[in-house]
């Protein structure tokens, strides 16, 4: 069972998507697992073939334990490698730092009205979704009930020799009406994301000795010139315009290491690599931030892709190992809540955070002449152990000038 | 498409991308944005799915006249005509 972050202490196998006898190769997804934050896919860090599956489907087991044996080109079934799915989520190609909590939470999470919903997998919802199933009619047989990937395509199949179902507009209903008093894995995952995010946000401001910096960014010339390449865009291959900022703080941060790695053990890790950690809020609370690789060395239309791909899976939680491990400073953007200025909180071990707020229409001078101009506050919070207010103020200032030449990034 | 098909097709879509949406309490004439707690990368991957859907191509000028599930309906059916 691999870590998912520090906090993570065990995990749930939900489903296994490989059998015995099957080749994986690095990368792969071999398996579902439920965390107290959320539902990760699993994916293989070796390449070879599956030899046997130790923890069954349903079963929590601590991290660290060996849940499948994976056997390597060469190697005689007889006696079964130990190469297991990997503990730390690392073996393969050591990286610079250390592996570090999964947890994210740069801001109070806004909440929502309690979820209500049927105990399902979202893998499952999304099966029954495809194959028109009506939940209502689906008894589940995974862990406390709940319906699995399996159950749905079992209906799916007695359905079809059944006589013809009211499909499509049961589906909703179904999951609407599920009786209240069922506690929904949602809900687990609300209470337990709420104190990993707490666990870790109280770490962050007992340890990490934060300042803070705000300028304004004239965001005129970004915006003009993301609507003009939008228009000639296809509506797949459209982006948003936080994709600059991101791209923006992944270049200036190179002239800034301070501001790029971890804290740990009392000294700063600077990482080479700039994987982004982007702030997700989850509609029913809470918030994780995985991270987009090596934003740096991507062009637009990529990091564009991975956001959107990204956003769909923390929504649908459907969530890949690599990518909550890893994030080397992150970015938070609460202008879609409609708010000017945000004051983050550090991801520790992370020593920065990037925020944005909401681009508004300001009054801006300019060589002598006042006009009106979309304005956006950009905010650092720092840590003070790692990196001074002087060379964080040039960092913001960094960022500005990328996001006055939209056309270089 | 019937107006029906477009109406379960849109709601379908969206429930992908938000699964706790209930349709059943869905106000048709309320914006989705708000009622649905959509931000702009919610829209967009509605909009992809839509157009993958129903190979309608639907200009950024044009989300502004798909706030509500009613405006949605009847834009693509204009569109689909």
């Amino acid at each position: 069972m691999p870590s998912l972050g520090a906090d993570m202490e065990v995990g749930t196998i939900l489903q296994w998507l490989v059998k015995p006898g099957d080749a994986v190769k690095r990368g792969d997804i071999v398996a579902v697992v439920d965390t107290e934050k959320a539902t990760i896919e699993i994916e293989v860090f070796q390449s070879g073939v599956i030899d046997r599956i130790v923890v069954p489907e349903g079963e929590q087991v601590p991290v660290g334990t060996l849940i499948a044996v994976i056997r390597t080109d060469g190697e005689v079934a007889a006696p079964p490698a130990p190469v297991a799915v990997p503990t730390p989520p690392a073996p393969a190609a050591p990286p610079v730092a250390a592996p570090k909590p999964m947890e994210k939470p740069t801001v109070p999470a806004v909440s929502a009205a309690p979820p209500h919903r049927l105990r399902i997998s979202p893998l499952a919802m999304r099966v029954a979704v495809d194959l028109k199933v009506d939940l209502s009619k689906v008894k589940g047989t995974g862990p406390d009930g709940a319906i699995t990937k399996a159950d749905v395509e079992r209906a799916a199949k007695a359905a079809k020799e059944a006589p013809a179902v009211e499909a499509l507009a049961a589906i909703a209903p179904a999951v609407a009406k599920a009786p209240p008093a069922r506690p929904a894995a949602a809900i687990d995952h609300h209470v337990a994301m709420r104190r990993v995010i707490a666990a870790s946000m109280a770490r962050s401001k007992r340890e990490i000795p934060h300042y803070y910096l705000a300028t304004h960014v004239d965001m005129s010339r970004a915006m003009a010139w993301l609507q003009s390449e939008n228009l000639k865009l296809p509506i797949a291959n459209r982006a948003l315009y936080s994709v600059l900022l991101l791209k923006s703080v992944a270049l200036a941060v190179r002239d800034f290491p301070e501001m790029n790695g971890y804290w740990i053990d009392n000294s700063f890790r600077h990482s080479d690599a700039v994987h982004v950690g982007v702030a997700i809020s989850l509609r029913k609370g809470g918030l994780i931030a995985p991270a987009i690789h090596d934003v740096d060395k991507k062009p637009l239309g990529e990091i564009m892709a991975n956001l959107r791909d990204l956003v769909k899976r923390v929504r649908a939680e459907t969530l890949r190992s690599s990518e909550i491990a890893d994030a080397t400073i992150t970015v938070t953007s609460l202008g879609e809540q409609g708010v000017e200025t945000v004051f983050g909180i550090i991801y520790p071990p992370q020593v920065a955070l990037v925020g944005f707020g909401k681009i508004v229409e300001r009054p801006w001078a300019s060589n002598g002449m006042i006009g009106a101009r979309p304005v956006m506050m950009a905010t650092l919070a720092a840590d003070h152990r790692a990196s001074d207010g002087h060379r964080g103020g040039l960092f913001l200032a960094a960022i500005d000038r990328f996001l006055q030449e939209p056309e270089k990034l | 498409m019937t107006n029906d098909e477009i109406r379960a097709l849109i709601l379908r879509e969206l429930r992908r991308i938000a699964p706790e949406i209930d349709a059943d309490t869905i106000d048709p004439s309320v914006e989705l944005r708000e009622q649905a707690d959509l931000d702009s990368m919610d829209i967009l991957n509605w909009m992809i799915a839509i157009h993958e859907k129903t190979g309608v191509e639907i200009p950024e000028a044009d989300y502004a006249r798909m706030a509500t599930l009613n405006d949605c309906v009847s834009y693509l059916s204009q569109r689909l005509k």
